[in-house]
This record gives structure tokens, sequence and C-alpha cells, in this order.
């Protein structure tokens, strides 16, 4: 019995010791969680600088792909183990979900506050829809309290971007990309008659579509009415949603989008674009980094999606590129909010957009962008994005939807066909909801 | 207390850490999967609804993409079943004779296995390419060009692109597994038919055959769950496109996670599909027994 009382001890006391040495930690170092590794040496840096100034330690911890940081921080929640400052991907119930669970800071109150020299709430030294993506609306579907709760580190728009020296090579002028669909679609003739490709685009990846898609559908109905289709107000067989559709349909006819678009991922959509394999693309801000590292001559310009009515203004996604957050369990949050303050000034925002070619999250960084980053800029105020909409569609219906599209794309099915199913959906999962509510 | 008693006492002591290990890490996921399937929990909220039979009610009668995903990831299997494990099977004939160099082959053989499923999935992304891949280019170039497409975009041929990119990593296992048997059989075995005049054929079905069973039953059991679980490549490749034409039962349960945030649905999913890979399992393990008692 004495052997097997020695293991014991000894067993005990290695699970003590392990707890112990895990815990230490100084006691005003404030964890950072992130997933942009290609900016991670640029976020030391600037802790390095923050400690410098403040005496405060910031400890980034990167943890890529996007996807196994989605993974670890939802696994760090559920054991409460998140760090001091982290961010929330994924889509705004996501968000929504960890601020209900107490876990996300609310910063109106500090948001509020004077910062900087230019004596503005901090607030208000970002652009409007950046903290828009941030913040939630009184009375909001996800029954999260009003307010201000993440802080934006960058700004993104979300368009389309043509390649100059094809335009010139085809006899088209470099100057003036096509601003409504008619224009694309006469631009795309000229250039599928010279020998040159069309447009590419991650459409593999869901969330591409429906960019394009509800840029489409805003233009054309108004923001409203595709909210009310969230509502189940308006049907998706409305002609408005048709005529979307259609344009799906007609860049398949005319051979716009290049063979194989329908199931490629961004990343090689973006390589098939730097190659010249393509003379548009449709993608974001943060693409400009990326063009430059793999082709840095390419001579490209950006525009917004093509629009299809004149009544109503084209508006293209975009808002917050990444935010970062403050844990509402943390002992360090003043410590975090005075980091994200002063990494959000201006001279880190300078510093931060002239090493990543990201866009700013604060306003004064329209004086000093310039070139593509410039033209993405330019429709900064006017974005829309899921993650301000006050309403959201049922993710099942969302994805019929989409992939509706993707048949589209293939030839499978009409548009007509993709309109019905899709409504279809919509009037099942409405009944389930109401059938949910009168069960409870 | 006895010396016996202590004895045993102590040999438990022992096997606590793995005990513990093995109760926390395989144990406690398992039962709390079954738990979660039971909820509409989204995977953050500390709370999370019972709703009982819901999810599994609404995933048999009320999901047909989950079904067509199970239709396709089986039609891989079915490929996977033959062509891959045939291919295995000749190649390993063929290596189990004393053929020069080989060790070489078996390295060569069992290099895809190895790769990871991204990798692979990004190499034949590129040999699959519609605009500028190899297949595209070979089939040009022998004059074929009539039948250049984007081989993963398209709808009649994407499922097939990806079962030969499974295959093409898979059958190395295969390869393994039934050398490693084929070697196993004792050779004078052999050379006694041989004696007694039989040919190669007759070798193969009253010897090899009969003495390989329990190997060709590890081998599709490998295959069957390795094949219904394909999930790297089609992300690498497809993502589960065009429309539903490549989404396998992974596909959906991670999109259930991820795109929906519904953790309770997609654990019942999971539960549903181990069922059936377990159902699928013992009726190979059962029909093995009775084809050796034939």
């Amino acid at each position: 019995m004495k052997l097997t009382g020695k293991v014991l001890a000894f067993f005990c006391l290695v699970v003590f010791f392990a707890g112990c040495l895990a815990g230490k930690r100084p006691s005003n170092e404030v964890t950072v969680w992130h997933w942009m590794s290609d900016r991670d040496d640029v976020f030391r840096d600037l802790a390095g600088r923050f400690e410098k100034e403040t005496g405060i330690r910031v400890r980034f911890e990167l943890l890529a792909p996007s996807e196994s940081y989605r993974q670890r921080i939802r696994a760090a929640a559920q054991t409460n183990m998140l760090p001091d400052i982290f961010g929330v991907l994924g889509e705004k119930r996501d968000f929504a979900a960890y601020i209900r669970s107490g876990f996300v800071k609310d910063l109106t109150e500090e948001m509020s506050k004077q910062t900087g020299d230019r004596s503005m709430a901090w607030k208000d030294t970002f652009f409007e829809k950046a903290i828009a993506v941030n913040s939630f609306a009184a009375d909001n579907e996800f029954g999260v309290e009003a307010g201000i709760y993440g802080v934006p580190l960058d700004a993104s728009t979300i368009q389309m971007i043509y390649n100059k020296q094809i335009y010139k090579s085809a006899g088209l002028d470099p100057e003036k990309p096509p601003l409504t669909w008619k224009e694309f679609v006469e631009h795309n003739r000229i250039l599928k008659k010279e020998g040159y490709p069309g447009f590419v685009s991650g459409f593999g990846e869901l969330w591409m579509i429906e960019a394009m898609a509800s840029n489409w559908a805003m233009n054309l109905m108004g923001e409203e009415k595709v909210f009310d289709t969230y509502r189940g107000l308006v049907p998706y067989t409305a002609h408005e949603w048709v005529e979307v559709l259609n344009l799906f349909k007609q860049m398949a006819d005319e051979g716009i989008l290049i063979d194989g678009a329908v199931t490629m991922v961004n990343k090689t959509a973006e390589q098939t674009f730097v190659n010249e394999r393509a003379t548009y693309a449709f993608n974001g801000s943060w693409s400009v980094n990326i063009y430059r590292g793999m082709n840095p001559h390419l001579d490209y310009g950006s525009f917004p999606v093509p629009a299809i009515s004149s009544a109503r203004p084209m508006r293209v996604w975009g808002g917050s590129g990444s935010s970062l957050v403050v844990n509402n369990r943390s002992p360090r949050q003043e410590e975090a909010v005075r980091f994200l303050r002063w990494l959000t000034a201006e001279d880190q925002q300078r510093y931060l957009a002239q090493k990543t070619e990201d866009l700013p999250s604060i306003r004064a960084g329209r004086e000093w962008v310039s070139g593509v980053q410039a033209q993405f800029v330019s429709s900064i105020e006017t974005v829309t994005h899921p993650n301000m909409y006050p309403v959201h569609e049922d993710p099942a219906v969302q994805e019929a939807f989409l992939k509706g599209i993707q048949y589209i794309l293939i030839g499978e099915k009409t548009p007509e066909e993709v309109a019905g199913q899709t409504q279809r959906l919509k009037e099942k999962e409405l009944a389930k909801t109401v059938g949910m509510a009168t069960a409870s | 207390m006895n010396p016996k008693t202590k004895q045993i006492a102590a040999s438990y002591v022992f096997i606590l850490p793995a005990l513990f290990l093995f109760l926390v890490f395989s144990v406690y996921p398992f039962f709390k999967v079954f738990q979660i399937s039971a909820t509409s929990w989204d995977g953050i909220s500390p709370d999370a609804a019972f709703v009982g039979w819901n999810n599994f009610k609404d995933i048999f009668f009320d999901n047909p993409v989950f079904w067509l995903s199970m239709k396709n990831a089986f039609f891989i299997t079915v490929l996977a079943l033959t062509i891959q494990n045939l291919l295995a099977l000749f190649l390993a004939f063929l290596c189990d004779r004393d053929i020069r160099g080989g060790n070489i082959y078996r390295v060569i053989f069992y290099l895809p296995p190895v790769l990871s499923g991204i990798v692979v999935g990004l190499i034949w992304n590129w040999i699959f390419d519609g605009n500028y891949g190899l297949l595209n280019h070979f089939l040009a170039f022998i004059g074929l060009g009539d039948i250049c497409r984007a081989w993963l975009a398209h709808p009649q041929t994407a499922l097939w692109a990806v079962a030969v990119i499974h295959l093409w990593k898979g059958f190395g296992w295969g390869f393994v597994i039934l050398l490693a048997g084929l070697q196993s059989i004792p050779r004078e075995l052999y050379e006694a038919a041989r004696v007694d005049g039989a040919n190669s054929w007759v070798v193969f079905k009253n010897i090899t055959t009969p003495l390989m069973i329990p190997v060709f039953i590890l081998v599709s059991i490998l295959t069957i769950l390795g094949t219904m679980q394909i999930f790297d490549i089609i992300i690498a490749t497809t993502g589960g496109g065009p429309g539903y034409h490549t989404e396998v039962p992974m596909t959906r349960i991670v999109a259930m996670i991820v795109g929906a945030s519904k953790l309770g649905y997609a654990c019942a999913m999971g539960v549903i599909f181990g069922l059936i890979l377990l159902v699928l399992s013992l009726m190979q393990i059962r029909a093995s027994k009775m084809m050796r008692q034939v």
C-alpha cells in the first residue's frame, strides 16, 4: 500500500504544480488573441512601442487560420479562458451570442470619451460604418442591449477590380471602367472578341455571391424591400429578385464568368486575376496588399459593382475589416481599453495602413491613402454589410438562395426555379418559427 | 489487506492516469455529443434549450440536402471500395513478387496518403483547372480539346473529379495493408500448389483469397470509414459545389456549425452519420464472415 500511496501522491503533486505554472502571469500584461497572420509582426512591433510608452506589456498570440481561431475562441468561452482582448469572427448572431453570454464589454461609454489631438469622441474618429458593424441598435433581433461592443482596426470595401493593361490592349479606355450592367456586358463582349478573359470571383465561397447579389438587390429594390424579404413580407418570387437572379444567368450565358469560378475559392480567384487570366475581379480592399505581394507591377483600378438601376445608389459591402473586443470578465479591462484606444490613434493607424496596405478605420485616414486604396475608401461612407442589417435571413434559406445562384451559373436551374424553391423553403422556415413560438 | 488485493489495487492505481485521460477525452465527449444533439445550442451561449428529438426528426424528414450529401459520399465510397482497392491489390501483387526496385515502388505508392488533404486538393485544383489545367492541356495535345472543361466546376464531372483525387490519395493505405497480408502467407503453400500443377488463377482463388479475407475485411472497413468521412479534399477543391453536387456529410456538419451556428443540430447529424457508419461496418463484417464460411 505504501507504493500505491506514493504513486497517488506523485500524481496529485504533478497535477497541482501543472496548475500553478499555467496560472502564472504578470498582473498588468494584456493578452490579445488574433488570427491576422499577415500583420502579426506589425502588432508585436506596436505592442513593444506601447510598452515603452506606458509600461503595460501587451502579448499578441496568433491563432491562425481563421477557422481554427473561431473554434479556439468558442472553446475558450466555454471554459471561461478568453484573453483580455480578442476578435469575434463570423456573423452578427455569433457576436451577439458572445455579448449575451457576458464575454464582451460594452464600450459605449468609453467610445463617448474624448480622445487624441482632434478632441472628439473616440467613436467619432472612426468611419461611421466601421463603428456600425460593431454596434447593436435598440430592439435588435438578437436581444442584445444597444451599444458599441467592438473597436475596428481597419476598414474595408468590396468592389470590382479591373486590369487596366488588358483594357488598353483591348482598345477600351483604361480610365473608364463600366459603371452600369449594360456597359459591363458591352465591355465583356469587346474583351471576348479580342480574346481576353472576363470576370473571376471566388464564387465557391458563398459570401462572395451574397455580396454581389445583395448589392444588386438593394440597387434594384432598395434596402427596405430586401429586409422585408428577410422578414417574410416580400417573396423571393418578386420580379426584382428574379431580375437579380437573371443577371447571374446572363453572366453565364454571355460567358462573362471564367470557367471554373463557380467552385473557386477567393485565394485562387486572386491568383487568377494577378496572373492576368481575368480582366475583372470582385474582391475586397485587402486585396491591394495581396496583389502587391503577388505581382507588384499589376496595373489595376477599382470601381463599384455595375449598377442595374439609376433610381437608387449602388451600395457595396464594407465597413470594418477586422475588429477587436474587450473581455468583460478580464481583470485588466482598463489596460485593454487603453491599448485599443492607443492602437486606433492616428500615428498607429497610419503605421498599420502603411505596413498592411489595408484601409485605416479612422476618418483621418482619408487624408493619407492614395491610388487604388483611395478608390476603395471613396465608398466607405455608403457601404452596407449584413452586420449592419436590422434583420437577417435564416441561414438555411440564405444557403438555398446562394447555392441556387451556383446552379444558375452552371446552367442547371432557371432564375424562376431558384426563386420558387427559395420561397418555398422560406415559407417552411417561417412556419417552423411560428410553430416554435406557439409551442413556447 | 492481503498481498494479492494490494497488488491488484496497485495495478489499478497505475492505470488510473490512462483511465482518467480516456474518460475525459474519449468517453465524456462521446456522451456529450448525444446530449448536445438534443438541444438547440449555438456553441457559445452558456444555456442550451432542450428540443428532444426535434433535430433528429428534422434531419430525417426535412433535410434532403443531408441525404444528398450521404448519397454523394456513398458514391465515392463505392468507387473507393472497387477501383481504389482493386488497384491497391494489383499493385500489392506486383510488389509482392521480387521485382527490381520493389522498395522504391512501395515508397512511391505510399506517398499520397501521407500528404495533407489540403495540399493534395490544391495540386489537383491545378491539374483540373478549366483554363490552364494540366489535364486540359494534355487532352488538347492529344486532340481531345472538345472535352476540355473545368472538371471540378462542371455538374457532370465534379463528383467524379473529387472521387479521382480521393482514390489517388487513398490507394496507398490499402496497398500497404494488402502487401503486408500477402507477405504473411507462407510461401510453402504456393510451392506445394505449384508442385500439384495449380495455375496462377487456381492459386489465387484457393490459397491467396481465403487467407486474405481478414485483410480484405480490414481494408474494406477502413475504406468505408475513411471515404464516408471525406472532407479536406472537398474543402480544398469544390467546397461542396457547384450547387450541392459534391456536398458530403462532413461538409454539411461543418456548415451547420460554422455557417449557421447550430451546434446541437450538427451534433444530431454527427450521431446519425456515426450510426450509419457503424451499421455499414457491421454489415461488412457480417458479409465477410458469411463469405469465409462459403
